[in-house]
């Protein structure tokens, strides 16, 4: 097929090249489309078999349609999304169906996220028995299997979401997840609905399932402490673009980008002895729909230059794997 | 199949069960709602004296139940502190943990008829004269409500009302609440307020619908609207839970500036940590409608008492601090509506032993400002 690309990089799970997702907010007279929302604006990367990649950023900053356009629960407007080795982006529909079940999501919020009609046992079971995971005859003993690894006791199997608390929930998505043998899940902000005690239990679980079965997770969150813990490697998003990718140490020890700067001195610590040298961002992030010309951040950047204002800074690799793309650092 | 049986849940009630305690409920909220709408009381029956007359606020045995149909929730069983005049005290806890309810008794602002204030005092200095806001009929309670203490809730987006604009539900609270001001004046010092709070071009904000603002622009409008009569006391119930990490920078720092700046307390409820520990004085750390642990930011933060405190500071991951594995509180808060006798913590502590299993433990001292409710603290049985 033309479409499959085999490449000889086989350590990656999964590669996005150039990704580009507009939505359009205009049409004209005749219905051609003619305004667009680059929710989504050329954004890479690659995630290695095994490991975790972050994405940081506020609302509005277009991880979530990232996430969703990997899975293709987007229909994306430019770009490659290749898959151990295979461009995903142009499949049809029976291959896709055939994809699925290797690529998994775990949704934010845990009480929209699971039908209220259906038991614990058929949420989960669901797309077991569609996707023929296992035999019939073994269907409920590894469903229960499934469970049992996520913590969920046997005598669940019967009962219904409403009968559960948030933490209890997001194991059952997780568990839903899971049943499916994948090899790369998103995580669309898995905790940000949960308390804190709550959090710590389902990111252990998180990662204790990561190395025993060497998935590798896009785990998307706007909270910095928790991308750092569980990440191999992160990256920074503002307004549709990624401005600071590299390892977790890189991001966290020695952040370039000023955006990535102030992202982390606004965290606030629970030590009352630690006054920080705060950067405070002024403003709001400005509307997708109309982005400011030259570098995005130009209108809230405390190191705000000429040149920012007119020209897009290049997204360059400064570092071994520590990418930026800031006018304060040499362009070429 | 075998090991899965439908276990029958435990606190199924029978329809006889049920309408008992329909019928009991409906007994204790009549007879709390007549006490709320009494008309014409004399103010002595709710004047009362302050323990201290610094303290702006003294919570003091507070109990607030809701009356469900399958039973009481004690909601909040038993809350003392204080808020001391011109500082920040921090209320932490996890979600149903009661830090709410109790924020709510002190506006009598709880869901009526099935929530009600059942026992204990809550006294207001109001500068002259002490409240006791328990005891005070509604009548007299709207006076005090958004004038001397005003509320910030946490949902900057449901909490503005769509159908009217910005200028106008700022105009209501000082036309209500502030006496001789004209509707031109009252325009006039709300565009002021806006200003204040850090919004660039107040005029145009004034004329616009909260549809039009940004979640930290609504944000800074409901900080306005609480700080238009200057009051004694601020709520903020989550600030900033639901902003971004730049945004809540902002806000935290536009509160803090406020208050150096009126010399307001404010009583700011989070489960954020890290908001509490950077800007409270006092902490306050509830589980389960009780206080568990209570001291200023220091002794709370560098030395934790309560077994629940510290598994809280574990279990937070931490940037630029590296850990192996986080530290995770096994299990879950005990149901409300069955509580145990012993220690509500009990079941879920890694620290229990054999006395754990007696009553509810009392707050034991540890230093003049810093108590904690655990046997472990209990100085005095060591010593023997």
């Amino acid at each position: 097929m033309d479409n499959t690309i085999k490449t000889n990089d086989t350590q990656y799970c999964l590669q996005v090249k150039n990704l580009k997702k507009y939505f359009t907010i205009g049409k004209t007279f005749f219905g051609t489309p003619n305004q667009f929302l680059k929710a989504v604006d050329d954004v890479s990367f690659d995630i290695e078999k095994g490991t975790t990649l972050g994405l940081v950023g506020e609302s509005g900053c277009g991880k979530t349609t990232v996430g969703r356009s990997i899975l293709r629960l987007h229909e994306i407007t430019d770009g490659q999304i290749i898959f151990n080795g295979v461009d995903i982006t142009k499949l049809k529909h029976e291959e896709l169906r055939r994809l699925r079940p290797k690529m998994q999501l775990i949704f934010q919020d845990p009480y929209s996220s699971l039908s209220p009609r259906m038991n614990v046992g058929e949420i989960i079971g669901e797309a077991v028995k569609a996707h023929r995971i296992v035999p019939r005859s073994e269907y409920k003993d590894y469903v229960l299997g499934v469970m049992q690894n996520c913590g969920l006791r046997p005598q669940y199997f019967d009962r219904y979401p409403h009968e559960f608390s948030g933490g209890q929930r997001q194991r059952i998505c997780i568990a839903r997840a899971l049943a499916l043998k994948p090899e790369f899940i998103v995580c669309d902000e898995p905790v940000s609905a949960l308390d804190v005690s709550i959090q710590a239990q389902i990111i252990n679980l998180l990662k204790d399932l990561q190395d025993q079965y060497k998935f590798s997770y896009l785990f998307i969150s706007h909270d910095l402490s928790v991308v750092e813990y569980i990440s191999h490697k992160v990256g920074v998003m503002y307004l549709g673009n990624i401005v600071e990718m590299g390892t977790k140490e890189q991001i966290f020890k020695n952040p370039m980008h000023p955006y990535t700067k102030a992202l982390l001195s606004a965290v606030p610590v629970p030590d009352p002895t630690v006054k920080m040298n705060r950067i405070i961002l002024q403003g709001d992030l400005p509307s997708p729909a109309n982005p400011p010309k030259g570098c995005k951040f130009c209108t809230r950047c405390p190191n705000c230059m000429d040149i920012c204002k007119e020209v897009p800074p290049v997204y360059k690799e400064y570092e071994k794997g520590h990418k930026v793309a800031c006018h304060l650092y040499p362009q070429d | 199949m075998n090991g899965i049986n439908k276990n029958k849940n435990k606190y199924t009630l029978t329809r006889k069960e049920e309408r008992a305690i329909i019928r009991e409920n409906r007994k204790m909220m009549r007879h709390f709602e007549k006490l709320k709408k009494r008309k014409n009381v004399s103010e002595s029956e709710y004047l009362t004296q302050m323990r201290d007359p610094n303290n702006l606020v003294e919570f003091d045995d507070l109990h607030t139940y809701f009356y469900t149909d399958i039973g009481t929730v004690k909601a909040v069983d038993g809350v003392s502190f204080e808020i001391p005049k011109g500082s920040t005290v921090g209320v932490v806890g996890e979600s149903g943990c009661g830090k709410s309810v109790t924020s709510l008794s002190l506006m009598q602002l709880v869901q009526a008829p099935q929530g009600q204030v059942v026992k204990g005092s809550i006294r207001f200095n109001a500068g002259d004269k002490c409240y006791d806001i328990v005891k005070m009929p509604t009548e007299a309670m709207r006076k005090i409500r958004g004038k001397d203490i005003s509320m910030i809730f946490q949902e900057p987006m449901t909490s503005l009302n769509p159908v009217f604009t910005i200028g106008s539900q700022i105009d209501e609270v000082i036309l209500l609440h502030l006496e001789g001001y004209t509707k031109k004046q009252a325009k006039e010092k709300s565009i002021e307020m806006l200003k204040r709070v850090g919004i660039a071009r107040p005029e145009a904000v004034y004329d616009s619908y909260p549809h039009e603002l940004s979640g930290g622009m609504r944000q800074r409008v409901m900080i306005a609207i609480a700080l238009a009569c200057e009051p004694k006391l601020i709520i903020a119930d989550e600030p900033t839970t639901a902003l971004d990490v730049t945004i809540q920078a902002q806000i935290l720092d536009l509160l803090r500036e406020i208050k150096h700046k009126t010399n307001s307390s404010i009583m700011l409820i989070t489960h954020d940590l890290g908001v509490v520990a950077e800007m409270a004085d006092y902490v306050v750390v509830m589980y389960a409608g009780r206080i568990i642990e209570k001291g200023t930011v220091n002794d709370i933060f560098l030395d934790p008492k309560h077994p629940y405190t510290i598994g809280l500071m574990k279990s937070k991951p931490v940037v630029n601090k590296v850990v192996d594995r986080l530290y995770s509180i096994p299990g879950q808060v005990p149901n409300p509506i069955n509580m145990p006798n012993y220690c509500y913590f009990r079941d879920r502590c890694d620290r229990r032993f054999d006395k754990c299993a007696g009553d509810y433990p009392p707050l034991y001292k540890i230093s003049d400002t810093h108590y904690a409710a655990c046997y472990l603290c209990d100085k005095s049985k060591e010593a023997q």
